[in-house]
């Protein structure tokens, strides 16, 4: 996240004359605010406290997956999946910037107010996102059911009638598409490989199907947002036709993961109660930005 | 050049100048080239680009801010602001022939088709020449390479690998 809410030119003048030949004298223009890069349609919009709750929502969904997602890079199977992983969780980083810039113009908090100043009953991701990142066919899965997920939302949420919103739908359902084609094809590939694979696959999607009900659940919220925000519960017939199609493709059937013992999980990230996993991943993703209050790169 | 008088800056120079502001990652290319560059307009006596980010993790986005500014201050606007939009969404669509021949000369292989809709669970990818020796026959190593914006491909030809621009 971009730790400057503001800088000017004479600023970027002196740290490019530093490392580069070139001298662009003695500079002054308007000052820059860096918070409205990617705002949506209109980069002084700001959200009502509703959009703003569901902004944040979304945006601590794709923030805490990202988050998990770059513990990966140096640790991946392949160097071609550090990269794949850390493309998705930059990804993901971008869309959160973007949801969380728009959540804050409500109460006049930054991107990094909101990542980095808020403690665990603040944050408002679904329980999917802070699952630990297992092996990989857990952190596999886990996309798989993110992505999809995402997939529906953001196309539904490109026809929301707040211009903010829609924008940043049709600019990120371009992004997740290629996060879909990723877990979709290492499910395939795991479901199809070895016996371990295919092993690992199932236990992956025995721990974290439990996960995906609270994805759909529809709440007040979301009565006051008609037009505004995608229903939850709206999002799941286009899911489960994908979600089929892809488990029938890798040859799954849903017995092979969900077990009669083991319902949903009741959730709650979306009013602030957490599974344990959030608390010790924000210690280090925050831990940076309290030790230095107010420093910049 | 533009003189600092009071008469109003020209947004035709403006324009031309903010145009030849490169892409970081991809320097063959310049913001125009890649449809970056959306809008240079005059808002009073300042002078406001609009750009677009290819990718919303893209971090020479603000590179390329920094590059709109200091150029044309250098160029003598002294009022200049960049603005962002996410909308319309950037698409390889508007990414110049100029700027797709240039790519591939560079040896990174271009967008090579429209960016349609992806539709149906299990996706297909469809063929992409080598950039050094026009093959065919090449195979695609990952979808995600050494930008948010590019795949890692191999020559199963010349046998050398080499970057794809994703369609996008």
């Amino acid at each position: 996240m971009n730790a400057q809410p503001q800088r000017d030119a004479a600023a970027i003048a002196a740290e490019h004359q530093a490392d580069t030949e070139a001298v662009h004298g003695d500079v002054s223009v308007d000052e820059t605010t860096l918070s409205a890069e990617l705002a949506g349609a209109d980069a002084s919009a700001t959200a009502s406290a509703d959009v703003a709750e569901y902004a944040m929502r979304l945006g601590d969904d794709a923030l805490i997956l990202s988050q998990r997602l770059g513990w990966w890079i140096s640790r991946a199977p392949e160097l071609e999946e550090d990269m794949a992983l850390g493309n998705i969780a930059l990804d993901l980083l971008g869309h959160a910037r973007s949801l969380l810039h728009y959540a804050g113009s409500a109460s006049g908090r930054s991107e990094d107010d909101l990542a980095y100043w808020r403690d665990e009953p603040e944050f408002r991701c679904a329980w999917l996102f802070e699952q630990p990142n297992g092996d990989f066919a857990h952190t596999i899965a886990r996309g798989l059911i993110a992505s999809i997920w995402m997939q529906e939302l953001y196309t539904a949420l490109s026809q929301s009638t707040d211009a903010s919103l829609a924008a940043i739908g049709a600019k990120s359902v371009k992004e997740v598409a290629y996060h879909r084609d990723h877990a979709v094809q290492w499910t395939l590939r795991l479901a199809g490989g070895t016996d371990e694979s295919r092993r690992r696959l199932l236990v992956a999607l025995t721990d974290l199907w439990p996960y995906t009900d609270e994805l759909f659940r529809d709440d007040e919220l979301h009565e006051r947002l008609e037009g505004v925000a995608p229903r939850p519960s709206g999002l799941r017939a286009g899911f489960d036709e994908i979600w089929s199609a892809v488990l029938a493709e890798a040859e799954i059937t849903e017995a092979d993961f969900t077990n009669s013992k083991i319902g949903q999980s009741s959730g709650g990230g979306r009013h602030g109660n957490h599974s344990t996993h959030l608390g010790p991943l924000l210690a280090e993703m925050q831990v940076l930005a309290r030790a230095h209050p107010g420093a910049s790169w | 050049m533009n003189s600092t008088t009071a008469s109003a800056p020209s947004v035709v120079e403006a324009r031309r100048i903010a145009a030849t502001v490169v892409d970081p990652e991809v320097p063959v290319l310049t913001i125009d080239d890649l449809g970056v560059l959306r809008d240079v307009r005059l808002d009073g006596q300042t002078v406001v680009v609009t750009l677009t980010p290819t990718y919303s993790g893209c971090p020479a986005i603000d590179q390329m801010r920094d590059d709109v500014l200091l150029t044309l201050t250098a160029e003598g606007f002294t009022h200049v602001r960049v603005d962002f939009t996410l909308s319309p969404a950037w698409t390889t669509d508007w990414m110049s022939e100029a700027g797709k021949q240039k790519l591939e000369q560079y040896g990174i292989a271009p967008p090579t088709h429209r960016a349609g809709e992806r539709s149906g669970p299990i996706p297909l990818s469809l063929g992409v020449k080598c950039p050094r020796c026009g093959s065919l026959r090449t195979r695609e190593v990952s979808r995600f390479g050494s930008t948010a914006c590019k795949s890692h491909f191999e020559c199963l030809a010349c046998l050398e690998p080499f970057d794809h621009f994703k369609v996008h």
